[in-house]
């Protein structure tokens, strides 16, 4: 810079809109950005590594023997369950941060340069997908350690991880909105949990649906937890893909489909 | 993709060109109707208390924040229209660092690089380059949690000019800084402008829009209320203020008539001290004063100059103190 002049406006070239291209290519930047700062500060891991190991004893051990008979029955039904659940809410996490995030300065300079307006969001929501692997891959090791052996083999456990990642990123979406529109991350923490615990227990991810009330088990069946939760564990115990797998995944392109664009006006509006 | 010539661009040497902008928070109009016209190649400086909607008009023009009416064109494309386009033509370095606190300075810097399209290598080279040039290499591996406000502020600055944007604005950049650093940052904003930028900032500090700006907007409760050269507004302000206390306070409003008479200008007297103070556009019509005074059998006590303040700007130009709304300031009875 110190030997150049600056470039005359009319001698640039102005691009109205960003291609799509670029808005992919500043959104991996974004995510670039996000894994750096998870290198910076890994005790923000804590979540993602503690809970899918507690959890996993915690539920296998309580529940195991009333609803199975015993534990090792139980693992191949609570395995997809908690896994689903642990991901799910780590998810809300994307929220909470995006929120503490978005009042530093610094995405006062995000705003003010020509980048996709999504990318801020979309590589925030990327770079969290690390987490989701993490809290998969440590689902899976408990399960194994425990007892599990999965029937449908190593390949379909990897299938049905990245399933459920890519669910949880579609659902960060929702939780991103929060994120967006509140004013402080705490409430975005009590409206994610608010959604969330219904939503998770109110599934078959810990027991049968067949045990509970009629009205209750027409939820259940109409929860799309319980169709990511079933898709789960048709793919571990059987490593087959059925009609629930495809219903997760249009669940999950319809979820970013509806709030990704609602979420990137909410960011624009605040400004 | 579609490309932009100068067609489009009538006002062509205007960087910024501002009409009736207004901002509303509630029932507080941060700003209300500013006008602002930014030649070119200049260094153009808005200057106000805190509160005045620098900030606002700034945010405004920069895409940051929608006016609720008015019209804002920069280099000739509508911030409204065209934000986009406008983004590639400006740096906004802000009152509060508008950096990374996480990251290290290389680290922001690369990451800035490659939103703005440069590759990997490039992005590495250009941090290089600007963290030499901004004098952060040894700390260029530092988180900025460590960082201290100068340095902050510069990272900040050279992460507006890895573009190299024909506008900067800059809010306020020198707010904070001692004045071996306060002078760096003036060194480098003169050097932008000689190298072809505009530059458009913000400061409470008459002095430097004084050593900095071609042209200065006085903005006061979201209002323009004066715009000129640096020369139009010291000579409606004065370029220093004259300060007397009287040695027998019941002559002073006889004084206050004599300064006011042979100075030709408009006094003031502070509420605590019974002292006048008065703009000193012509030094040389001190001596006249004094003998006037000395003629009349009035004593001095004390007699001082004083370099105008922000308040002295506002007395002059509004004939109402800027301290009104301002509470630290001293206050003085107009």
């Amino acid at each position: 810079m110190s030997s150049t002049t600056i470039k005359a406006p009319h001698e640039r070239k102005l691009r109205r809109k960003t291609s799509f291209r670029e808005s992919v290519r500043n959104s991996l930047t974004m995510a670039y950005r996000g894994l750096l700062k998870i290198k910076r500060t890994p005790e923000q891991l804590f979540d993602v590594t503690l809970q899918p190991i507690i959890f996993t004893l915690m539920f296998t051990y309580i529940f195991g023997g009333a609803i199975s008979g015993n534990v090792q029955n139980y693992l191949p039904v609570i395995i997809p369950g908690i896994l689903v659940q642990t991901v799910i809410t780590t998810s809300i996490v994307t929220g909470v941060q995006l929120r503490e995030d978005m009042d530093k300065g610094v995405f006062d300079r995000f705003k003010s340069l020509p980048i996709a307006r999504i990318a801020p969001l979309a590589g925030a929501l990327l770079a969290d997908t690390i987490r989701y692997t993490i809290a998969t891959v440590l689902t899976f090791s408990m399960g194994y350690v425990m007892g599990l052996r999965p029937e449908g083999g190593l390949g379909a456990v990897v299938v049905a991880g990245l399933l459920v990642i890519v669910c949880s990123w579609a659902m960060s979406w929702i939780f991103a909105f929060f994120g967006v529109i509140s004013r402080t991350a705490s409430s975005v923490q009590g409206i994610s949990m608010l959604v969330l615990f219904p939503l998770t227990f109110l599934s078959n991810a810990f027991v049968p649906a067949e045990t509970m009330p009629k009205l209750l088990q027409w939820f259940v069946k109409i929860n799309p937890i319980s169709h990511l939760v079933t898709a789960v564990r048709e793919l571990t115990n059987s490593g087959t893909v059925g009609w629930d797998f495809t219903i997760s995944l249009i669940g999950a392109a319809v979820i970013v489909a509806i709030f990704a664009p609602i979420t990137v006006r909410a960011y624009m509006r605040r400004a | 993709m579609n490309q932009f010539t100068d067609k489009r661009i009538d006002h062509k040497d205007l960087a910024v060109e501002a009409h009736g902008l207004v901002k509303v928070f509630g029932d507080n109009r941060a700003v209300d109707g500013v006008d602002l016209n930014v030649r070119a190649g200049s260094i153009y400086g808005v200057l106000g208390p805190n509160g005045a909607g620098k900030t606002t008009t700034i945010r405004m023009l920069a895409t940051l924040l929608k006016a609720d009416a008015g019209s804002a064109k920069i280099f000739g494309y509508d911030v409204a229209k065209d934000p986009q386009i406008v983004r590639q033509l400006i740096g906004v370095t802000g009152q509060y660092a508008s950096v990374d606190e996480s990251l290290s300075a290389t680290e922001n810097l690369v990451i800035f690089s490659r939103l703005l399209g440069l590759s990997r290598a490039e992005s590495k080279r250009k941090a290089k380059e600007l963290l030499e040039e901004f004098g952060l290499t040894e700390a260029a591996k530092r988180p900025l949690k460590h960082f201290s406000g100068g340095m902050r502020r510069r990272l900040d600055l050279a992460a507006s000019l890895i573009a190299q944007p024909p506008l900067i604005f800059l809010d306020e950049p020198t707010t904070g800084l001692d004045p071996r650093t306060r002078n760096q940052m003036w060194d480098t904003i003169r050097r932008l402008v000689k190298e072809g930028s505009t530059v458009l900032l913000t400061t409470q500090y008459l002095q430097e829009a004084d050593e900095l700006a071609d042209r200065i907007a006085v903005i006061d409760h979201g209002r323009v209320v004066a715009e000129g050269t640096v020369n139009d507004l010291k000579e409606s302000v004065g370029t220093s203020s004259l300060h007397l206390s009287i040695q027998n306070e019941q002559s002073l409003s006889n004084a206050r008539l004599i300064v006011e008479r042979v100075l030709n200008v408009q006094s003031a007297v502070t509420a605590e001290g019974g002292k006048i103070t008065a703009p000193m556009a012509d030094a040389d019509r001190v001596t006249d004063l004094l003998i006037t005074l000395r003629e009349a059998g009035i004593k001095l006590e004390e007699l001082s100059v004083q370099k105008p303040t922000l308040d002295e700007v506002f007395l002059s130009i509004t004939g109402q103190n800027a301290a009104s709304h301002t509470p630290v300031k001293k206050e003085e009875l107009a």
